[in-house]
């Protein structure tokens, strides 16, 4: 017996969590902790996208190949923040 | 449990192959969407990193609260969404398209609220190309910040207008059973409105919060 979807108990402990992720995000920004603070949002955002991806969206319950399918888009996505990143901050190295 | 989701096409051997095959063809089609926002996200990367100070001055002037609220409004429709799929596979036909309306609602609100934060923005003059003015210095730089802000959250207001006309067909076709002999369009749906609430997953701290 293959389970395609979890269970609605599952569905209501992850919208907590995103509730509780949001609010964490919210109060942090309210303290201006600069870099640290930018590392902190991106890092609940980055959580809160990936339990949306594993339970809403079923990829903890969907095949290997679906979610290499999932996971190539932000892989490619990596790939161009990274390289376009590279250019602009090497670029104040080299000399005139 | 498979036997009984929806009708076999000719070109697939078993059903659990042809709901295989509508995932992976969806996903296929999400990797594009994130190329698409990918792009845009990339902008504003190399924005921020070059004018970290303009950006956190022209981020003061939206507001934290009204963005706070649409984001609980749109995870709330993710919820509402994740249930009327649930409800579509159990074939409780009334509990899917009541759950899809609350989704529908919860959009509209978030589109209102979006609206009202437009409108403010053009009553404070903050719109590029139409009434910008800026009191601060570097002005060219708080421009860049809020062109990004409003072609970002556009498209993002974009796909959620057409996510509310789609709905409105499937909770019709839904109502006329429409969906008893194969659920897939509904979980299909229901990945294409929870890829437009992590596009939001995002939006809501590089605009609003950092």
């Amino acid at each position: 017996m293959e389970h395609s979807s979890p269970r609605i108990s599952v569905y209501f402990l992850v919208y907590g969590g995103l509730l509780v992720l949001l609010v964490l995000t919210v109060v942090i920004s309210l303290f201006h902790l600069g870099t640290l603070g930018i590392a902190l949002a991106l890092t609940i955002a980055v959580l809160k996208a990936l339990l949306v991806m594993a339970y809403f969206m079923h990829l903890r319950y969907s095949s290997r190949l679906t979610q290499l399918f999932a996971g190539a888009g932000f892989a490619w996505l990596l790939i161009m923040f990274i390289f376009v990143m590279a250019d602009y901050i090497s670029r104040g190295w080299v000399g005139q | 449990m498979d036997e009984s989701h929806g009708a076999l096409a000719h070109h697939f051997e078993t059903l659990k192959q042809q709901r295989e095959a509508n995932t992976l063809g969806m996903w296929a089609f999400l990797a594009t969407e994130v190329l698409f926002f990918g792009v845009l996200f990339t902008l504003y990367l190399v924005f921020r990193s070059a004018y970290p100070a303009s950006f956190e001055a022209a981020s003061d002037h939206l507001s934290v609260v009204r963005g706070t609220i649409n984001t609980v409004v749109l995870l709330t429709s993710s919820l509402t969404m994740a249930l009327a799929v649930n409800a579509a596979e159990g074939r409780k036909r009334s509990m899917m398209v009541l759950m899809m309306g609350a989704t529908a609602i919860l959009g509209v609100i978030f589109l209102g609220i979006k609206a009202s934060e437009y409108y403010t923005d053009y009553q404070e003059h903050l719109i590029p190309g139409l009434n910008f003015v800026w009191e601060g210095s570097d002005a060219a730089q708080a421009q860049l910040f809020f062109t990004l802000y409003f072609i970002m959250t556009g498209f993002h207001a974009l796909h959620m207008i057409i996510g509310l006309a789609i709905l409105a067909v499937m909770m019709i076709y839904g109502w006329r059973s429409g969906y008893e002999a194969d659920t897939m369009p509904v979980e299909r749906f229901g990945l294409y409105w929870h890829f437009v609430d992590l596009v939001w997953i995002f939006l809501f701290p590089l605009f609003y919060l950092i």
